[in-house]
């Protein structure tokens, strides 16, 4: 298998709208997650991650008409024409489009605006994107839950290393719709309070919305210092659809397997992000997965208390912070984080710091018992 | 070193039919979806009661593979790569007009196309290589590659691929099971010939 | 007249998806999770829905919800005392 390298990217979130924003607003530890009220969905409060429409449509009118978009699009075309502004010479013709969300414009189930009806489905918001920019080729489209953000890096070195691929623009986007918040309330998931993963008082998610767009290739860029996704693996756990493998089983073999096409061992590994989602299930099963994995010293984080849950996105913006991380030398701080309150004990980064980072591992774990584990390297 | 690959066996779900390699395995008249999953449940004698608690694209998704792997073997790490172009959203609909009074936990829980994955996972102890990909219409090309990658790459030594749509109570079902055993050749064009041949 | 244990039985049948199943073929001391009737924690959620629906009977916390699904008896106790419907 060949190694993917990871070039400009873009990330879209209420955190600001470049990725240079991004990281400072997550260096200075401030969250995008805000107070929300839904009382037709729920009589409790939440905090929620969402991207106010008035800065997005005016940052939006620099590129394209507001109104013609949905709401999910504009986050979109935003990042993608980040990278394209970085790139002008960029083949569209050859480039290959890899877009990654749950639930795309689901919020248009409930209020369709002037949205024809064919906009609820992927492949159409896959085309919007494609023919926004000029994209020639098919639009490859990822809805697999919340690994999808890094699956999609995933298919792109798949393809790419059986020659079907030279390049691809990997963009991932989903949002806060009333969709997900009934669906997740009904799942009694919704944390009251903004999440705390891996807490001890942690009881449940905080939803966000996101989008984020990256460049990868397979040639090796001509640039002193890469980023490249070098071991990638996912697993089911063949347990339940909705919650995650007591052991860990998923997961830990997919880092296993991923380690492996890396030829490197847990040893190696310099920092960890994590899924993090803080439901009570889900950092107990990524407890279990890490130990059994040796990673329990390993300094990790999750990101979702910057961001809250953004599905579909999620896994792709942790990659991309991950870069930087590395890039930089920097490790972030787990947000939120109080009293270790999973039975294996983690290495829970609680102060931004400093280290030589040449090897990481990105995990991700979603409904219908996927995981995924991708090892990026610093060459 | 190059490696070749076939489809081991087939299944098609269309249209009150359902084929494999071999023949015509089970035909009906019945128009209404529920009572159509039922009767190929009853028919295969299945005895599997979660099968009922699942949306329409996980019953599909159980019923083909079931008629796959009851006739071939399959080893554990068998990958299941499957597409669609309605994604949930059939599900979705459902799940949107419970929120009009409570929102149902079961139907929220298949909002995703990936779930039959898991589903297909559970029943036949799978823990292997998944990905659910959406596109306008079955892409042979697409589904051949990404196949290919995880069968070279030894990710995987066989692969469950194929499609699995289902809108407006109307289903389209093709899944094939890839392995290094001789037999049709895996390519684009074969595939496509297995899609659109009409069933005899 | 159709007892509590009956109707919650009929319902929980009919809203769990629990085919070909009767009434009869539930007992009322019956353990409903694990061993059982083996429903899971979808089933779980589904109850609370019913209870809030049929009852109307919010429940949030879920160690509550433990101890109220043990069996069809224990759950028709809970409901004749807090019922609002």
């Amino acid at each position: 298998m060949k190694k993917l390298y990871l070039l400009d990217d873009a990330i879209i979130s209420p955190l600001g709208f470049s990725t240079e924003e991004n990281i400072s607003a997550i260096r200075e530890g401030k969250s995008g997650l805000q107070l929300q009220q839904k009382p037709e969905i729920t009589e409790n409060s939440f905090y929620a991650g969402i991207i106010d429409e008035s800065p997005l449509n005016d940052a939006f009118k620099a590129i394209g008409y507001p109104k013609k978009y949905t709401k999910l699009e504009k986050m979109m075309l935003l990042a993608v024409q980040q990278i394209l502004n970085k790139n002008p010479n960029l083949n569209l013709a050859e480039t290959a489009l890899v877009i990654t969300t749950t639930k795309g414009n689901i919020n248009l189930l409930k209020d369709p605006g002037n949205f024809p009806e064919i906009r609820l489905k992927l492949s159409e918001l896959g085309q919007v994107i494609a023919n926004f920019f000029g994209f020639v080729l098919k639009p490859i489209i990822v809805s697999n839950a919340c690994i999808s953000g890094g699956l999609g890096l995933a298919v792109a070195r798949r393809l790419g290393s059986i020659g079907k691929l030279k390049n691809a623009l990997v963009v991932g986007g989903d949002l806060v719709s009333d969709f997900v918040v009934s669906g997740f309330n009904s799942f009694q998931a919704l944390s009251q309070e903004a999440c705390k993963p891996y807490s001890r008082d942690r009881n449940g998610i905080s939803l966000g919305e996101a989008a984020a767009a990256i460049l990868v290739i397979i040639d090796k860029p001509e640039s002193s210092r890469n980023i490249a996704l070098i071991g990638d693996s996912t697993v089911n756990d063949a347990n339940h659809i909705s919650g995650p493998s007591r052991t860990g089983e998923g997961l830990y073999q997919s880092i296993q397997k991923a380690l492996k096409e890396a030829s490197i061992s847990t040893t190696e590994i310099d920092f960890l992000s994590a899924h993090g989602t803080a439901t009570i299930y889900n950092d107990e099963m990524e407890s279990m997965a890490f130990h059994r994995s040796g990673l329990q010293n390993t300094p990790l984080h999750s990101l979702k208390g910057y961001y809250g849950h953004t599905l579909g996105a999620s896994a792709l913006i942790e990659s991309i912070v991950t870069k930087h991380s590395m890039l930089k030398n920097h490790l972030y701080s787990s947000k939120n984080f109080g009293e270790l309150g999973v039975s294996k004990s983690l290495n829970i980064i609680q102060q931004n710091g400093e280290k030589q980072i040449n090897y990481a591992l990105k995990t991700a774990s979603g409904f219908g018992g996927c995981n995924l584990a991708l090892v990026f390297k610093k060459e | 070193m190059q490696q070749d690959f076939y489809i081991k066996d087939w299944v098609k779900i269309k249209d009150g039919k359902i084929s494999n390699s071999k023949s015509e395995i089970f035909n009906s008249s019945e128009k209404n979806l529920d009572f159509f999953l039922k009767s190929v449940y009853d028919f295969l004698e299945l005895k599997y009661p979660k099968f009922h608690k699942m949306d329409g694209l996980s019953k599909l998704g159980i019923l083909g593979t079931e008629i796959l792997f009851r006739e071939n073997s399959i080893s554990t790490d068998t990958a299941l790569i499957l597409s669609n172009n309605a994604s949930s959203l059939e599900t979705d609909r459902q799940f949107q007009e419970s929120t009009k009074t409570f929102a149902s936990p079961a139907l929220f829980v298949y909002t995703l196309p990936n779930i039959v994955l898991g589903e297909i996972s559970i029943k036949f102890k799978l823990q292997s290589e998944n990905a659910f990909f959406i596109a306008e219409s079955f892409n042979a090309e697409f589904l051949k590659n990404y196949s290919e990658s995880l069968l070279t790459s030894g990710k995987s030594s066989e692969v469950l691929c194929g499609w699995l749509n289902l809108q407006n109570g109307e289903y389209d079902v093709f899944l094939c099971l890839i392995s290094s055993e001789i037999n049709i050749s895996f390519s684009e064009e074969c595939l496509k010939n297995l899609y659109f041949a009409e069933n005899d | 007249m159709i007892n509590l244990q009956t109707e919650l039985k009929e319902s929980i049948i009919e809203q769990l998806n629990l085919e070909d199943m009767e009434p009869a073929d539930i007992g009322n001391d019956e353990p409903l999770f694990g061993d059982g009737l083996g429903l899971d924690s979808i089933d779980a959620l589904e109850l609370i829905v019913l209870l809030e629906k049929d009852y109307g009977i919010k429940l949030t916390d879920p160690a509550q919800s433990r101890e109220i699904f043990v069996s069809i008896n224990r759950m028709a106790e809970f409901i004749e005392a807090n019922r609002t419907k």
